[in-house]
């Protein structure tokens, strides 16, 4: 057990040094970082001075080493555009997209795990091919056209949420957070379900997925053959089970609710890290690109990282050892 | 007790109900093991799962009646049928390791089946379930029943499945195969436990199964099935010793016998998939047999020594490595079959792996004719042995191409091999041969899908022959086939090893199958040679320990039943 | 033709399944309205000389003062509706089927040799798809598209703009096809058939994609038809961010961002109309893809 975690822990760790390995490459080689950080008018021997303070000249090994140790030290360079440090831009965003992630993961689970078991235990239902259909048209409506539909019914039409920015916040220990004024959750409700839509279709359809396979096992037929209540049947027995491979992917989708984050944040300018980054993109700010690559790929890691702990206190066969 | 009359069960599909069962009739009395018997496809599960009320969807009981005591079963509401279930009827399945739910302790679903059903408090469930444990067999049982089911071997899972099956003291426990999936030690411990259950407990059993063995052991009274209908009941003895109707008699003649050898099976009357055609493929034998004109090749291998290395599970032990194959060393006579017997894991499989070049040996040396047979890794694509050595496998759903058509699938030695360059000799060639294993021609334009088991085993042994090998390796060729089924093919075996002077290395579980093909034998356990010599002598004179065991466990049938 | 019909069982599940004989219909009739664009199209949008600015905000034919010529209205520049939508459906689909095929043929041929040779191959391209997996794909998408905006001269940006988003969405839906193919392979190395292909000494590229391939093409025409559809959702994503393509050259989710500017305001059906064909493409791929999983996982019926 302890290794198989350790043996997830070093994978994770060169996913890690490959994304590092990645922004690095696109400091190193989009564009010339000292035509970027110099004016038109600095010389070209101040440049090279410039160059060689960096440690532009060492060798590529060694400059990325330098990378990765001041990536660890929490240093993660200066912008292109606003000069600023990029640590701070990024702390600044991370509580708005954790915040709208966290929530739109939420409604995706709340939503869809329960309407994944209903489905799979009545699949011929009229309800269940209902839902099927709509969550047919969930994944293939686009993420930003939600939005903008969103913003139209509730913004323009019937005035009842805003559209735009985060409302009211606190600032709690350097997190601001809006979870703590209504004018916050009124901000966060539009944006959060926008994000959440598309998860929560891939949740419920494999929560079926999963859960079909499962009642269609001979466990689930000896245990019907042993006449086990139908209910604890389906919550203890089959629902159990179906978790197993439905936490992995949520791991997963996790990564993914992040990264669509961008699109939310552009639709309701919610002023998180994606939004940073697609003005970043515009502006060829590699540093900015880069630093949220990898602090992209942190969380994803990281939420990947606890899914397996999980995975462990869940099933036995991982922790307890075999017998003869 | 149980009282099933006029029963049939209909599948709705796309072109109509299909019948699976049709007007069944069956009487268990209490403490009787009524044995179910019939070859696949014949509607013996059905039965079972219309008992219990759980036959899968869409298929329904199209009419009949089933009575269990005074209560009409079919009459219940799904809700009084389901409380029936575990309390009257109870059920084991085949399959022990996936008949547990993984997550849950043996404990857990012990005393949740019997909370289900009594009003007792969770530690008298506890007591009650300690007790079962113990009285079928399982040692340490308070310790053990807090363990989870990965964590028991196959055989004590199987008890475990058991005792779940017990645990609520029902009438009747219909017994699906409930031996299939053990090794003949394991499963005579199972069928003594089924038999002293029906002794003391007085439970009915109703023991599906295609194994006349197991029936002929331990039923009191046997029901035989073919295509969904019951054909014969009565006495065992009766039933099997005397068979009235002419299916019975042909799948008896069709069991091989363990105390005997008898030169070709009888075939059932009706041989109802090899054809009879006038030229019997004529044509292939002649090209067969214009082939190169060398003496029959043996094989011999020595010191032959297979060791995997286990999967890490801790970062400070080493892994377990396991060894398959323990200094293994023996000669296969030019133009003889070689008999390979052992229970799972005794390294059978592993052996013809590494003789075909699919697993490369941590020791030893193989010989094959006068020539070195180089292992795995310094085995060239192109090396002789190649297409000299040749092989038949167990599952004949799994060894063709379900996309390949057949005339695809018996070119394919031809062109590789290069023996017949012109596509449409191969084909004309390929026809033939399909003629000789006694396959209708126009099989050449179709998918393995549209065949049979015995029929895809045919096409396979086919295609293996058509490489002109010298040297045949046969694993379990028939362990998934139909009794009558494995009579045909095995008859075809003998065949054409005389025919064409075949060496064969014939593996396989079943002792009386080894016996009525094998000239001589090895007896394998755990990856170590038990015992090795000429057949006759070793099935009338066994000298290990383990041999005899293996004799003693497999079921027989009283010699005076046979009428052949 | 019954008795036909009848027997393959796909061909059976499809004539009993209203919902996909719908989504064929639309998708075929959306593929080929915009494969035949410069034909069946009123104007040309690309060409400025074919619309008239004194044209502009014209609303569809059932709204009051519409011109008849032009069935769903035309934008603020004049431009007739259909004929863009029909253009935009064009690229879209051709940058979708385009990274489509360059996914699958990476993917697959990565995911069918790291599970027919395992070992350290099968290793190295897993590791490869964590990261990549670390990565989802509008990120991958953005990402590369920004680095080609780095490296390459403004110019040739221009010109180069349709394959950059191609490569773009093709890169980041390789994993897809990879472990799919994958999972798929390792479980007919287990059959007996392609031991027995191996046994023969038959070549391991004849092995990979005579024998193995074609086993297990049903999932992975599964995993095309739904990431065609997500292909085609990407893409519609960055242009939509105005990342992807510039306005001269409008795709479907080009013109929806354009649309956008006029939510507000009366004008609905520029920004609607173009919306309702994305979705309707994108469901009716989706149904398709959704009815060939049940063609070939038949216990999720």
């Amino acid at each position: 057990m302890a290794y198989f975690i350790l043996k997830r822990l070093i994978q994770s760790v060169f996913v890690m040094l490959a994304v590092a390995f990645l922004a690095f490459s696109l400091f190193r080689f989009v564009g010339d970082p000292i035509t970027q950080m110099t004016g038109v008018e600095t010389s070209v021997a101040d440049q090279e001075r410039l160059r060689e303070e960096l440690g532009l000249n060492d060798p590529f090994i060694t400059q990325f080493v330098r990378f990765t140790g001041d990536m660890l030290q929490g240093d993660f360079g200066f912008s292109y555009r606003t000069r600023q440090p990029v640590a701070e831009m990024i702390a600044d965003r991370i509580p708005a997209t954790l915040e709208l992630g966290i929530v739109a993961l939420l409604i995706s689970l709340i939503v869809g795990v329960p309407a994944g078991v209903y489905t799979a235990l009545r699949p011929r239902g009229v309800v269940s091919q209902t839902i099927l259909m709509t969550t047919l048209i969930g994944v293939s409506v686009p993420t930003f056209v939600i939005g903008i539909m969103l913003i139209f019914l509730f913004g323009v039409q019937l005035g009842w949420l805003p559209t735009f920015g985060r409302g009211g916040t606190v600032q709690i220990g350097g997190w601001e957070s809006s979870f703590f004024t209504v004018d916050g959750w009124r901000a966060l409700i539009l944006p959060a379900i926008t994000l959440g839509v598309y998860q929560l279709t891939l949740t419920m359809r494999l929560v079926r997925a999963e859960m079909m396979e499962v009642m269609r096992s001979d466990y689930i037929r000896f245990a019907t053959a042993r006449g086990v209540p139908m209910r604890r049947l389906y919550f203890k027995h089959a629902l159990a089970n179906t978790m197993i491979p439905v936490i992995t992917i949520i791991g997963l989708q996790f990564g993914g609710v992040i990264a669509f984050s961008i699109v939310t944040e552009s639709v309701f300018q919610w002023p998180g890290m994606g939004l940073l980054f697609l003005e970043s993109i515009r502006f060829v700010d590699i540093p900015v690109m880069g630093v949220y690559l990898v602090v992209i790929a942190f969380f994803f890691v990281l939420v990947n990282l606890i899914v397996d702990m999980l995975y462990v206190a869940i099933d036995p066969r991982l922790r307890v050892k075999d017998a003869a | 007790m149980l009282t099933i009359k006029d029963l049939s069960v209909k599948f709705p599909s796309r072109f109509g109900d299909v019948t699976a069962i049709e007007d069944v009739d069956l009487k268990i009395r209490p403490g009787e093991i009524h044995g179910l018997v019939g070859e696949s496809g014949a509607g013996k599960s059905t039965v079972g799962a219309a008992v219990i009320g759980l036959i899968s969807t869409p298929g329904y009981i199209a009419k009949g009646e089933i009575t269990l005591g005074d209560t009409d079963l079919r009459a219940l509401t799904p809700e009084q049928a389901h409380a029936v279930r575990g309390d009257r009827i109870s059920m084991i399945f085949q399959d022990p390791q996936t008949s547990l739910n993984p997550l849950m302790t043996v404990e857990d679903q012990l005393i949740e089946t019997i909370q289900t059903h009594s009003a007792v408090s969770y530690a008298e469930a506890q007591n009650r379930a300690v007790d079962l444990l113990e009285e079928i067999g399982i040692k340490n049982a308070a310790e053990r029943i807090k363990s989870y089911p990965h964590q028991f071997s196959g055989g004590m899972r199987q008890r475990v499945v058991i005792a779940l099956a017990l645990c609520t003291d029902p009438e009747l426990i219909i017994a699906d195969e409930p031996t299939t999936a053990l090794d003949v030690a394991v499963q005579q411990q199972v069928l003594d436990l089924l038999r002293d259950l029906a002794d003391r407990r007085n439970i009915a059993f109703l023991l599906i199964t295609h194994d006349i063995g197991v029936i002929a052991q331990i039923a009191d009274r046997v029901t035989v099935m073919r295509n969904g209908k019951t054909l014969e009941s009565g006495e065992t003895a009766q039933v099997l010793g005397h068979p009235q109707h002419p299916y019975t008699v042909a799948l008896m003649d069709a069991v091989p016998p363990l105390d005997h050898k008898i030169p070709r099976f009888r075939l059932p009357v009706e041989d109802d998939i090899a054809v009879q055609s006038k030229t019997k493929g004529a044509d292939a034998k002649a090209w067969l047999l214009a082939g190169e004109q060398t003496a029959p090749t043996g094989l011999s291998v020595n010191n032959l020594t297979m060791r995997f290395r286990g999967t890490r599970t801790s970062l400070w032990q080493k892994p377990d490595s396991f060894t398959a194959l323990d200094d293994v060393s023996f000669t296969v006579r030019p133009g003889t079959i070689m008999g390979l017997v052992g229970e799972s894991g005794s390294g059978k499989s592993t052996l013809a792996r590494v003789l075909t070049g699919l697993l490369h040996p941590s020791a030893g040396e193989m010989t094959l004719g006068d020539a070195n047979l180089p292992p795995a890794k310094q085995r060239s694509r192109h090396h002789p042995s190649r297409r000299l050595m040749q092989m038949v496998f167990q599952d004949p759903y799994s060894s063709l191409n379900a996309r390949h058509k057949i005339g695809a699938i018996l070119a394919e030695p031809l062109w590789l091999y290069g023996l017949v360059n012109d596509a449409k000799q191969r084909r004309a060639l390929a026809m033939a041969m399909l003629d000789l294993v006694g396959m209708p021609a126009d099989s050449i334009d179709k998918y393995p899908h549209q065949f049979s088991g015995g029929q895809r085993q045919r096409i396979a042994v086919a295609r293996a022959i058509l490489a002109r090998p010298k040297f045949l390796i046969c694993d379990e060729p028939t362990s998934a086939l139909d009794v009558s089924i494995q009579a045909q093919v095995l008859n075809l075996l003998k065949d054409l090893q005389a025919t064409f002077g075949l060496t064969i290395l014939f593996i396989t579980h079943n002792m009386s199958v080894a016996r009525q093909m094998a000239d001589d034998m090895i007896v394998l356990r755990n990856g170590k040679i038990e015992e090795t010599g000429p057949s006759e002598a070793l099935f009338s004179k066994p000298a290990a320990p383990y041999t005899r065991t293996l004799l003693k466990l497999t079921p027989k049938m009283p010699p005076e039943w046979r009428t052949a | 033709m019954i008795a036909l019909l009848k027997r393959n069982e796909a061909v059976w599940l499809f004539v009993h399944s209203p919902a996909a004989i719908i989504a064929a219909v639309v998708a075929i009739a959306i593929i080929l309205g915009a494969a035949f664009a410069p034909w069946v199209a009123l104007v040309d949008p690309y060409d400025l000389s074919s619309f008239s600015l004194f044209d502009g905000l014209l609303p569809p034919v059932w709204e009051d003062g519409a011109n008849p010529k032009y069935l769903l209205g035309t934008d603020d520049q004049g431009r007739d509706m259909i004929s863009s939508i029909l253009y935009g459906a064009r690229l879209s689909l051709f940058i979708g089927l385009a990274a489509m095929t360059i996914a699958t043929v990476l993917g697959v041929s990565l995911g069918l040799a790291a599970g027919y040779y395992g070992g350290r191959f099968d290793a190295i391209v897993m590791r490869i798809a964590d990261v990549q997996l670390a990565l989802p794909a509008i990120l991958t998408a953005l990402l590369i598209d920004g680095i080609a905006r780095g490296l390459l001269p403004a110019d040739i940006q221009q010109e180069l703009r349709v394959w950059v988003l191609t490569l773009a969405i093709a890169l980041s839906l390789w994993v897809n096809f990879a472990r799919t193919a994958r999972a798929s392979t390792l479980v007919q190395m287990n059959k007996d058939y392609v031991q027995a292909a191996i046994m023969m000494g038959q070549r391991p590229i004849r092995i990979m994609f005579v024998h193995i391939f074609p086993n297990i093409l049903g999932p992975l025409l599964v995993i095309m038809t739904v990431d065609l559809a997500s292909a085609i959702l990407l893409e519609a994503t960055l242009s939509f961010l105005g990342i992807g393509l510039p306005a001269d050259s409008p795709s479907l989710g080009t013109l929806i961002r354009i649309g956008m500017q006029f939510l507000l305001s009366g004008e609905w059906w520029i920004l609607w109309i173009p919306t309702l064909f994305l979705v309707a493409l994108v469901v009716s791929i989706n149904v398709l893809g959704d009815f060939l999983r049940d063609v070939f996982n038949p216990r999720l019926r």
